[in-house]
């Protein structure tokens, strides 16, 4: 019996360690090519790690290139979106979650449909809206398209985390002489935190590496992301592969900063306990 | 009294507006937004199908009717994409899906260092697609990436070739790297419903002498049920709408064997520049796309009814 679960014990940790080295292999990979000297990437293209390592490719993106100011750019609108996001979606899931009213069908199926209709069809006529506005070239015409994609998404993710807390909690508020608005903002809200940790973590990270909208309606450097930046170390004379892999380690960075610091609210609070003891 | 009852009488007609309009305050903001961003490019979209649009033709701007349509019914290579869509999407959902499942529940029970692991696995997601792409391309290419070297040494490939100029089994690079990009998802979604299962359920279970199979199949999947619904649909609707990795590992090659139909769109509008068309083509994939959601939600109600 001992024998066996320890064997378990063993198979489980050897499972995980499998999924680790899968996951980070490719990035490992990416890791590689950007400390590769140019004169070996190709003569030393399937060595683990190159004979010469070297960071002129880091030196390069970050004092030689653009590369600063895509980064910064990404950054707001990234931050943004994530933020603009994630207060419409808590309230429009708060109201499917919990109100019964007529058009509520009507919403989802028409968050639904967004869904399904492929992006690049949008990006001529989004164009034609947003150019007599002066919103193409400008971060903030990215910050309202982005946060229109994100939404539905959004929504449904946290009328699924509102769905998970009773409804006892702001009734008893309410009875209390709380306005609903006023039980759902200083109970409900604070009991989803993990649920909001999530999306903030899915719409920064989409909204982060969007490629397609970042490059149809930015033109100049001054308002391009990072995406869009690394792009431009393809269009030059040549592929640049070390610079361009540096600068997507580089860009990296943030994301998985942003994941490490809201995976401590996703997996706590998120058991039921918490909310029903 | 009569001042002190007027009040009363209005109070609860205005207390019934407010009550009645109050879903509609909270869902308001979110829904002008998609309206206008999203609606309205949507509906000037779906009228490209019926016109005659070439980016760089100023002659076009005509209605035509329904002749994209005609001219698609005729389209060879639109029927491959379709046929190309459905195993893309399939192959892909499945595997995502099989993967995250498990890894949920590998992270659901504590472990020392779980953060760092669940940290470490789920790091995929946050890489930018296109790059993921570029990346899978670069490790299945044998003079850079070590991938067909490894096959090789396996006994899985004959010779250390390149599996993206293979024309059977190229759909399997951009699925690889679609599979690797996208367990994160189902395994944080899956994850986060897992966790909301009562415990208490499995003690119970388990005093009645219910083995792991057993628990597996009787609380497990059934409270984690309506969260793989919503994920598997809306990550269908993705998937096969998803086009980044296949116009950066194969851009449609070779002789067409990884195109889909959201890469013909891409082809169509940005290459031929031809937008009437390529809004037909999407049209068609919206149509088949609703068709598919409504068959799965009439499933999931009539499995909730049963229930």
């Amino acid at each position: 019996m001992r024998t066996s679960k320890l064997l378990l014990t063993v198979a489980h940790r050897l499972a995980i360690l499998a999924y680790i080295v899968v996951a980070l292999f490719p990035l490992f990979w990416l890791l590689k090519v950007s400390v590769t000297p140019n004169d070996l990437l190709y003569s030393e293209g399937v060595r683990m790690w190159p004979s010469r390592a070297t960071f002129e490719h880091y030196e390069f993106v970050i004092a030689h290139s653009a590369f600063p100011t895509f980064f910064k750019n990404s950054l707001i609108v990234a931050g943004s979106t994530a933020i603009a996001v994630t207060i419409l979606a808590s309230l429009a899931g708060y109201a499917l979650s919990r109100f019964n009213f007529r058009a509520k069908y009507w919403i989802v199926a028409l968050m639904l449909i967004t869904q399904m209709f492929p992006l690049v069809m949008l990006v001529a006529p989004i164009f034609k809206m947003l150019s007599p506005l002066g919103l193409t070239n400008s971060l903030t015409g990215l910050v309202i398209v982005y946060t229109a994609f994100n939404v539905p998404f959004a929504t449904f993710l946290m009328q699924s985390f509102f769905d998970g807390i009773p409804k006892d909690l702001e009734e008893a508020a309410m009875i209390d002489g709380a306005t609903q608005f006023v039980a759902f903002r200083q109970i409900i809200l604070p009991l989803t935190l993990p649920g909001i940790a999530a999306t903030l973590g899915f719409v920064f990270t989409a909204a982060w590496s969007e490629l397609l909208f970042a490059l149809m309606l930015i033109s100049g450097n001054d308002a391009a992301t990072f995406p869009v930046g690394l792009l431009t170390f393809v269009s030059k004379f040549s592929v640049d592969f070390g610079q361009m892999m540096a600068a997507g380690i580089l860009a990296l960075i943030p994301a998985c900063l942003f994941f490490l610091l809201i995976q401590r609210y996703l997996v706590q609070g998120l058991t039921a306990g918490a909310v029903k003891g | 009294m009569t001042i002190a009852a007027h009040p009363q009488a209005v109070r609860p007609l205005k207390k019934r507006i407010a009550d009645a309009s109050e879903p509609y305050l909270y869902s308001a903001p979110a829904l002008i937004l998609i309206i206008t961003v999203m609606l309205v490019p949507l509906a000037l979209g779906i009228s490209y199908a019926f016109r005659d649009i070439q980016l760089l033709n100023p002659l076009s701007g005509g209605f035509i009717g329904l002749d994209h349509f005609r001219a698609l019914s005729e389209d060879q290579a639109f029927f491959r994409a379709l046929r190309n869509t459905l195993w893309w999407t399939g192959a892909s959902v499945f595997l995502q899906f099989l993967f995250g499942l498990i890894l949920a529940l590998l992270l659901d029970k504590p472990f020392a260092g779980r953060g760092i692991a669940q940290a470490l696995v789920f790091l995929p997601w946050a890489v930018p697609s296109f790059l993921a792409g570029l990346n899978w391309a670069w490790l299945f290419n044998p003079v850079i990436g070590p991938l067909p070297h490894w096959m090789y040494a396996l006994g899985i490939m004959d010779a250390p070739n390149n599996i993206l100029s293979d024309p059977h089994l190229a759909m399997w690079g951009p699925i690889v790297a679609n599979v690797w990009w996208g367990i994160p998802f189902f395994a944080i979604t899956l994850l986060a419903a897992l966790q909301a299962i009562p415990r208490d359920l499995y003690e119970a279970a388990s005093i009645d002498g219910a083995g792991p199979v057993q628990r597996f199949l009787s609380i497990t999947l059934p409270f984690l049920a309506p969260t793989i619904a919503i994920t598997i649909l809306l990550r269908t609707v993705w998937i096969s709408n998803f086009a980044d990795l296949i116009v950066v590992m194969t851009n449609g090659g070779p002789a067409d064997r990884t195109q889909i139909v959201a890469s013909y769109i891409f082809t169509q509008a940005f290459k031929r520049l031809d937008f009437g068309y390529a809004s037909a083509i999407a049209l068609v994939l919206l149509v088949l796309l609703l068709a598919y959601s409504m068959l799965i939600v009439l499933l999931r109600q009539t499995l909730l009814n049963k229930g």
